[in-house]
């Protein structure tokens, strides 16, 4: 498979970056692992004018602690945020949401930034992001800003991210010693998840003290769940409980109908799953 | 005297051809560059049923690194190629024409309708893009039942039908058993189900390619192709070329499992280019092309009717099939559906049998062989319908079965279709598998579960499978109005240096032929399994052959070798006895030696093939060669059998499925390299798994095909399944030399039906008695529900994922 034909420009750091993305136009696309890049280009189902490969900006890589919240750089590789040990001190539903991404071979190559900006409604991180309330820190050419994880997913493949802007990093609020499960519903180990839910808990001597409850692929963009939480706080963390509670998983969502989930599996997974999620979570 | 040498039959050797083709530093087609070489790309139609109404290539003509751009009226101006089939199942089928380009209409998305040939595939890439075609929409056939209706629309308007041909087979009418009709109204017990085979890809590793060079005094095709002899044949029967100007190699070929043994519109167009541009051409295709183009494998309805005594035994098999033959016809499609008229009966002893088989044109990509072509069909009916009528009947299904089955003292036995199964042992191979499995445990486990509702139901299913490999004994082609015979070729060179050359017309494309035939001639020549060499897939030193599929390599293709080797120790026979001065009557050959009976002499067969080579001293009238080569046809199929049983876990809370236990004892006969005859297995039930689980080609209501990427079109990994436990039970075949039977199509006939029988028993007691393939979550977590047994399928959106980004302005 042969891409169309593209500009190609590698810059070395941040402020190159976002100039050479400034200079490309709208057009441009940002390479990052590319696990999800690449298969778009090589189908042409996307034909960019510029590709602004970000694999010699140094500076965006690693996971770093900054007072009540870890900072990720966005092109820390999936692998790597498997690995690391402020992301599973502080933010161990992200570190099990990346155990589920596709395979070794992907893990390795992609990132966490990237798979953020992709914003594929079916992708596993965008949800545990918006669970866990993490910010998203992006470079465009007059600074940078900040948007809430609410905010940063607008639509199918679409984000906050202007076409002249980047996003180079992500602060997640440490939740320290919350209990935390992602739990994924997919057909075959590399699939796409047909529904996932993200949880995360903090139990307070049997009672559950707060609830951060996110679904993947319920919308176009992760659905904070919070009939789900509010139903949970102080409550007792048992089965009961914890199923009355999923069963408002899938208010107000209006899921897609594919091959694998009509709408009404959809939501039913959803609640099975979120009760699974929490029960993990919180160690019942 | 030296020590007997240890068999080579028998050894799990590593494989020879291992090292190159798993790091891919090999000749796969598109490895190959040859110097001037240009590349051709294939514009293909987006629509299912269109009229052409204009192809515009001027700018595309224009782009860089452009040589031509060829429409059908460039190639085939006489509208007169047309693919070849060699199965014209009966007298009246219909066969379209399936042209190289499509001229004026499309009929299937994917079909192509012009080709770009440039210095660069890049360069013909980016100028396809730059042609323009004009469709008129015309109405898109896809349902076969709606397909066969009077006033149906037409794939083919001229053929009047979208029927290709009704197939009967009757045992009442054939003589080799009773009437079925007659079984039904005196059954004591009637069950009638519907089954459906779902559209498979074959899915094989490397995507076809084809490399033509015309500028030697034969023209050259280097193919992806499991079927290089029939290639040959084919292509110069179809263009006109003569036989002898053309050289086919099939190099090293990465899988097929039936999936390339065509004769290609793709081949064909690609001689034709390089012929009108007298340069070398090459076509690679892109995985996405391959899923919408290459053939796709199974889809039919099935129908099937089975009578028994109240006692369980069994009467009467009915079985009424339609098979979608997709837009065309392939090389070997029509047959394929018959190849499983023979095996419905299977195991079991049917006083009556009736068949048939009605085949339907419709706007899709055409079906052809898949691994196991009409047999795997067969036996998911047989087995899943045993297992029915088991509940039916209020027996276990394995006690139905044992009552049905064909004692192991009853062999030979002739069926109701008149075949002749030479040899089996059900008995052993299903106690051999229910003690690895722990039947009685699991099914103990089972009733527990079930018993306290547990929301993780075990079900258990069985397959006991035969088929019918080692294709062909050339007669019976005949008799099926096959257009070719099923004989294969085997030939033995023996070099000065006493190393040894074998070459067979059976053609590997990852089975490990090199190694297998190594240690059959070393066993059979006496020579060390390193000096052995195996050259197969180019008509130049492989000069005649049939190939490979349906099982055949081993038990017809071996077997020439073999009657080859047999002939170089017969020719040894007398120059060993002169060189020695001794009687050919006193000499023995063992451990490639002769020996003369009572005495110390010897000489080996490496020292007599130095003195023929040399040919100073021989007998006279003796030819100065030991090389030999032999042709053998089949006097009969060979039978393998086994017994498979699955243990699931269902999730009924979710509709989830996970492969627990997978128990497989097959019988394959001798056995030459169990490392080999493991991987067969193991492979194949992979593929066969996978049909029941998750395999499915689905296209939408205009024909487009919807699981065109390995992100719809789910395979699994390893992750994705269980241990499994293998083993063999080994009653040698009596119909060949070696007693072998054949492997590569066993673990995916069998395992289908044990996988969806296991889940239909897990469920059972929701009132659930199928659920259509693949048994994916929604369709399971349906049924329990009290849904349909078919639930899902066809999308209406895309849920995200791969499949789902067409959108160019989406940021990464």
């Amino acid at each position: 498979m042969i891409p169309a034909n593209f500009d190609y420009v590698a810059p070395a750091g941040v402020d190159e970056a976002v100039r050479a993305l400034a200079e490309a136009g709208e057009d441009a696309k940002v390479l990052a692992g590319g696990q999800s890049l690449l298969p778009v280009l090589r189908m042409r189902l996307a034909a960019p004018t510029t590709i602004v490969d970000l694999r010699k900006v140094g500076d965006m890589r690693g996971v770093r602690e900054d007072g009540d919240a870890i900072v990720i750089g966005a092109m820390t590789t999936h692998y790597e945020v498997q690995r690391d040990p402020l992301v599973a001190e502080h933010a161990e539903l992200i570190k099990l949401a990346t155990d589920t991404v596709a395979d070794p071979q992907v893990r390795h190559r992609g990132t966490f930034g990237g798979a953020l900006a992709h914003a594929d409604p079916a992708g596993d991180l965008p949800a545990p992001a918006v669970a866990l309330g993490a910010e998203f820190v992006i470079a465009g050419p007059s600074g940078r800003r900040t948007v809430p994880a609410a905010e940063f997913f607008v639509d199918f493949f679409t984000t906050a991210l202007q076409p002249d802007e980047l996003l180079v990093e992500v602060r997640v609020p440490k939740h320290t010693g919350w209990g935390a499960h992602y739990e994924k519903f997919n057909r075959v180990a590399q699939a796409w998840s047909i529904v996932g839910v993200a949880a995360c808990v903090r139990a307070d001597g049997g009672t559950i003290a707060e609830a951060r409850v996110a679904l993947t692929n319920m919308a176009a963009t992760p659905v904070r769940a919070t009939g789900v939480e509010n139903a949970l706080v102080g409550q007792p963390a048992n089965a009961e409980s914890i199923k009355a509670a999923a069963a408002h998983a899938a208010e107000g969502t209006s899921p897609t109908a594919d091959g694998n989930a009509d709408e009404r599996y959809r939501k039913h997974l959803a609640e099975v799953l979120t009760g699974r999620a929490v029960a993990a979570a919180a160690g019942s | 005297m030296t020590a007997t040498i240890e068999p080579e039959i028998g050894k799990a050797r590593l494989r020879k051809e291992d090292a190159r083709l798993i790091t891919g530093r090999t000749r796969w087609t598109d490895n190959l560059t040859v110097p001037g070489m240009l590349h051709a790309t294939i514009l293909r139609s987006p629509m299912a049923h269109a009229k052409i109404t204009s192809i515009d290539t001027t700018e595309a003509k224009k782009m860089r690194g452009v040589v031509a751009v060829y429409t059908a009226k460039d190639v085939d101006p006489e509208s007169s190629i047309g693919m070849p089939c060699a199965w014209p199942i009966t007298p009246d089928m219909k066969a379209p024409r399936r042209p190289m380009l499509a001229a004026d209409t499309v009929n299937f998305a994917g079909e192509g309708v012009a080709v770009v040939i440039a210095r660069s595939a890049a360069e013909a890439r980016d100028a396809m893009e730059a042609i323009e075609v004009d469709y008129e929409d015309l109405p898109v056939v896809l349902d076969i039942e709606e397909a066969l209706k009077d006033g149906a629309d037409l794939v083919h308007p001229d053929l009047e039908t979208n029927k290709n041909a009704l197939w009967v087979f009757d045992s009442g009418e054939a003589g080799t058993g009773a009437s079925v009709e007659d079984a039904i109204r005196d059954a004591e017990v009637t069950v009638t189900r519907r089954f459906r085979q779902q559209r498979l890809v074959p899915a094989f590793m490397e995507p076809r390619s084809v490399l033509v060079d015309p500028t030697s005094s034969q023209l050259t095709m280097w193919s992806a192709t499991q079927v290089p002899h029939i290639l040959r044949t084919m292509t110069a029967l179809t263009l006109g070329i003569e036989e002898h100007k053309i050289r086919v190699i099939a190099p090293d070929v990465g899988g097929g499992f039936g999936g390339k043994i065509g004769v290609l519109p793709e081949e064909l167009l690609t001689v034709t280019v390089a012929r009108k541009l007298n340069k070398p051409v090459k076509w690679t295709e892109t995985r996405s092309e391959c899923m919408m183009t290459a053939h796709h494998g199974r889809d039919q309805i099935q129908d099937i009717t089975i009578t028994a005594k109240r006692d369980g035994t069994v009467t009467g098999l009915k079985v009424d099939l339609i098979a979608d033959m997709g837009a065309y016809l392939g090389l070997v499609a029509p047959g394929v559906p018959i190849l499983g008229a023979f095996m419905f009966n299977a195991i079991y002893k049917f006083p009556a049998y009736r068949f048939a088989c009605t085949n339907v044109f419709t706007n899709k990509t055409i079906t052809d062989a898949y691994r196991g072509a009409g047999r795997p069909e067969a036996t998911f009916a047989i087995e899943r319908i045993m297992d029915e009528l088991a509940v039916e009947l209020g027996m276990d299904p394995m006690e139905l079965r044992e009552k049905n089955w064909i004692k192991h003292e009853e062999f030979p036995f002739t069926t109701v279709c008149g075949l002749t199964y030479d040899s089996g042992n059900y008995e052993a191979a299903t106690s051999k598998a229910m003690e690895l499995f722990d039947y009685d445990g699991l099914r103990r486990e089972q009733k527990e579960r079930r018993d306290r509702n547990d929301p993780v139901q075990l079900g258990i299913g069985i397959s006991t499978f035969t088929e019918m490999c080692g294709l062909a004994p050339s007669r019976v082609l005949g008799s099926l109005d096959y257009g070719a015979g099923g004989w294969e070729h085997g030939a033995i060179r023996m070099l000065p240096t006493g190393k040894v050359e074998v070459i067979t017309g059976s053609s590997p494309h990852g089975q490990g032929h090199e190694t297998a035939w190594s240690q059959i001639v070393a066993d059979q020549l006496g020579v060390p399994f390193e000096d052995v060499e195996v050259l197969h897939g180019d008509t130049q030193s492989s000069h005649k052959g049939l190939d490979t599929y349906g099982s055949r390599s081993l038990a017809v293709g071996a077997i020439a070798v073999v009657k080859a080797a047999e002939k170089v120790i017969a020719k040894a026979k007398p120059i060993a006895a002169h060189m020695m001065e001794a009687s050919e009557d006193d000499l023995e050959f063992a451990n490639g030696k002769f020996t003369v009976r009572g005495t110390d002499k010897s000489t080996a067969i490496q020292d007599i093939a130095l003195a023929v080579f040399a040919a100073h001293d021989l007998p006279d009238g003796v030819e100065p060669t030991l090389d030999s080569e032999a042709v053998y046809d089949p006097e009969n199929f060979s039978f393998p059998h086994g017994t498979h049983l699955a243990a699931v876990d269902v999730d009924t809370e979710t509709g989830r499925v996970t492969l627990r236990k997978y128990v497989c004892v097959d019988d394959i006969g001798v056995v030459v390299n169990p490392l080999i005859a493991d991987g067969q297995v193991h492979g194949g039930l992979a593929q066969g798994i996978a049909q029941a689980l998750y395999e499915e080609a689905v296209y939408d209501e205009s024909g487009t095909l919807q699981s065109g990427t390995f992100a719809d079109y789910l395979l699994p990994s390893a992750a994705d399944l269980p241990s499994f436990t293998t083993d063999r039970t080994e009653t040698p075949s009596t119909t060949n030399p070696l007693g072998v039977k054949g492997v590569g199509e066993a673990g995916t006939i069998a395992s289908t039906p044990a996988v969806v029988n296991a889940v239909v028993d897990a469920v059972r007691h929701f009132g659930v008695n199928d659920i259509e393939m693949p048994t994916t979550p929604m369709r399971v977590w349906t049924a329990i529900n009290g849904g349909p047994s078919d639930a899902g399928g066809l999308g209406s959106e895309s849920g995200g994922g791969l499949g789902s980004i067409d959108v160019p302005g989406g940021q990464q």
